[in-house]
């Protein structure tokens, strides 16, 4: 089995006391890509925020038995000011850590390897340019290149697909399976149309959290994991499930 | 203009001058801050409560300035902290400690027995009167917040642009923001001595708005800031002694007339080019 990089044990968390998540135990490994899916409000975003050490859990731990990795982060679209005066350089360097812990000052080799990922991004004629000129997609890649700037062991993603068209989503997949080649990736999404035949496994997080060893999903299973979710699509046959169950 | 060049012969314009030179500078290195998080408001409610630190300390006989830097710091410090926590209704905790300052302010200047200057100076300031000592305190302090944003340009950007990410990535978020709260106080505090409590917010945020025409880089609205609140000072100071009225009014007021003047002409040009 390949390495273990982060493990969340029997976890409970939430805000001003009251808890969003129960008891919930996830593993993530080398080479992992795991969906997470559920319904809004049902803790997908604060299993993150407890992962990413943001966020305390009233009970339970997170470990990293390899120790500290570093972790790059994709935060909503949401969270993100566009009128905030800032460039698209200084966002990807934003991702970049100092070398020398007095300063917060970045070698020339740090900046070369930010430049060099916007231009394989294709977004080099936008690098000085603020953000606030940006479309939903161009942004999204643009925060997608600050998180993996500094070449992280593990890459979280919180709702990559939304505000963005039909075309950057196939073209933010593809990029995805190329990365997952480096790093292992935890993506969360409400949206399981296009999740399953993305990634490799699949946890359903309401409340608690059920782990799913593949990207199949089966009405029987979401049926037992309380998942209320009104359409699937996977493999390469689609197979949707149009009623809510 | 001869009457006007023949001021600079007499201390008290030389120190208005140098004064608007290094509040200027100030403002526009804490004004992009302030513009850029859009936090203005807290920015106002720093301003009107450090009045009832003024008024404490003329009530006990020390100097308003400490005061009044003392009631700013508690103030910006405890909106960052309840921003933070995210209990509290942010705006309405603002505006409890924007008007509980004013009214310590007012109860104490009024019970202060004996001589204390006029309630006017406060609320509108005397660039006029501003000493020596005055200007010492605004150069120490303009020369900290420069060191401070050349060192630390990126993390105070970072925080304000995204706390969390910054914080996953290493960044003492919150001692950047607490320490950025107490430059704000500050600032205004310094500033408050030459523009008063009512006119203050207005050179750290007018310039910036007139630099972000031209640009939409935090790095490149603080120079251009400092330049426009350069202008708009010394020509507010011309008009103020030519036509005889306040110089903190006739200084905003110049501020804004060159921000609509610039904004008109780019409307103008591009009109024309897209009739081309």
């Amino acid at each position: 089995m390949s390495k273990l990089l982060a493990r969340l044990e029997n976890v409970t968390a939430g805000y001003n006391g009251e808890p969003v998540l129960k008891g919930v135990s996830l593993e993530i490994r080398e080479n992992d890509f795991i969906g997470i899916i559920g319904p809004n409000g049902g803790g997908k975003t604060t299993m993150l925020k407890v992962l990413l050490g943001i966020l305390e859990p009233f009970r339970g731990n997170v470990d990293f038995p390899t120790g500290k990795i570093n972790i790059g982060y994709l935060p909503q679209a949401s969270q993100i000011d566009r009128s905030f005066p800032i460039s698209v350089k200084e966002v990807v360097e934003a991702g970049l850590k100092p070398d020398r812990a007095w300063s917060h000052h970045l070698s020339k080799s740090q900046k070369d390897a930010a430049h060099k990922l916007l231009k394989e991004a294709g977004m080099e004629r936008y690098y000085k340019k603020p953000i606030g000129e940006l479309s939903g997609g161009q942004l999204q890649k643009v925060l997608l290149c600050r998180a993996i700037v500094s070449n992280p062991a593990l890459l979280v993603l919180d709702e990559p697909n939304t505000y963005v068209d039909k075309h950057f989503e196939s073209e933010l997949h593809q990029w995805l399976k190329k990365l997952n080649e480096k790093m292992a990736i935890v993506l969360v999404s409400h949206d399981v149309g296009t999740i399953p035949s993305l990634v490799k496994s699949i946890a359903c997080v309401n409340g608690t959290l059920h782990y799913h060893p593949s990207n199949q999903l089966t009405t029987e299973l979401l049926k037992v994991y309380d998942c209320p979710i009104d359409l699937i699509t996977h493999g390469h046959v689609p197979h949707r499930v149009l009623k809510n169950h | 203009m001869t009457d006007f060049i023949s001021l600079f012969q007499y201390t008290f314009f030389q120190n208005a001058l140098m004064a608007s030179v290094l509040i200027s500078i100030l403002a526009a290195m804490i004004g992009t801050y302030i513009v850029s998080r859009k936090i203005v408001f807290i920015s106002g409610g720093i301003t009107h409560a450090s009045f009832g630190g003024i008024g404490i300390a003329y009530f006990l006989g020390l100097n308003p300035f400490f005061g009044a830097a003392l009631f700013a710091i508690l103030t910006g410090t405890s909106i960052e902290w309840i921003s933070s926590k995210g209990k509290v209704r942010e705006d309405s905790a603002i505006a409890i400690l924007w008007s509980l300052g004013m009214a310590l302010g007012i109860i104490f200047v009024f019970m202060t027995p004996g001589y204390t200057p006029n309630l006017m100076s406060f609320l509108f300031g005397s660039i006029l009167s501003v000493g020596k000592s005055d200007l010492v305190i605004m150069l120490v302090i303009t020369l900290f917040t420069a060191l401070f944003f050349l060192v630390w340009y990126r993390p105070i950007i970072y925080s304000a642009f995204d706390p969390e990410f910054s914080k996953i990535n290493g960044i003492p978020v919150a001692f950047f923001r607490y320490a950025m709260a107490v430059l704000v106080a500050l600032a205004i505090v310094v500033s408050i001595r030459a523009m008063g409590i009512i006119l203050v917010l207005s050179l750290f945020t007018i310039p910036q708005s007139t630099a972000m025409l031209f640009t939409n880089s935090f790095k490149r609205i603080i120079p251009l800031s400092i330049l426009w609140g350069w202008i708009g000072s010394f020509s507010g100071l011309y008009i103020a002694n030519h036509f005889n009225i306040p110089s903190g009014a006739a200084i905003i007021f110049m501020l804004t007339i060159q921000f609509l003047v610039i904004k008109g002409i780019i409307v103008v040009l591009e009109m024309q080019k897209r009739k081309k």
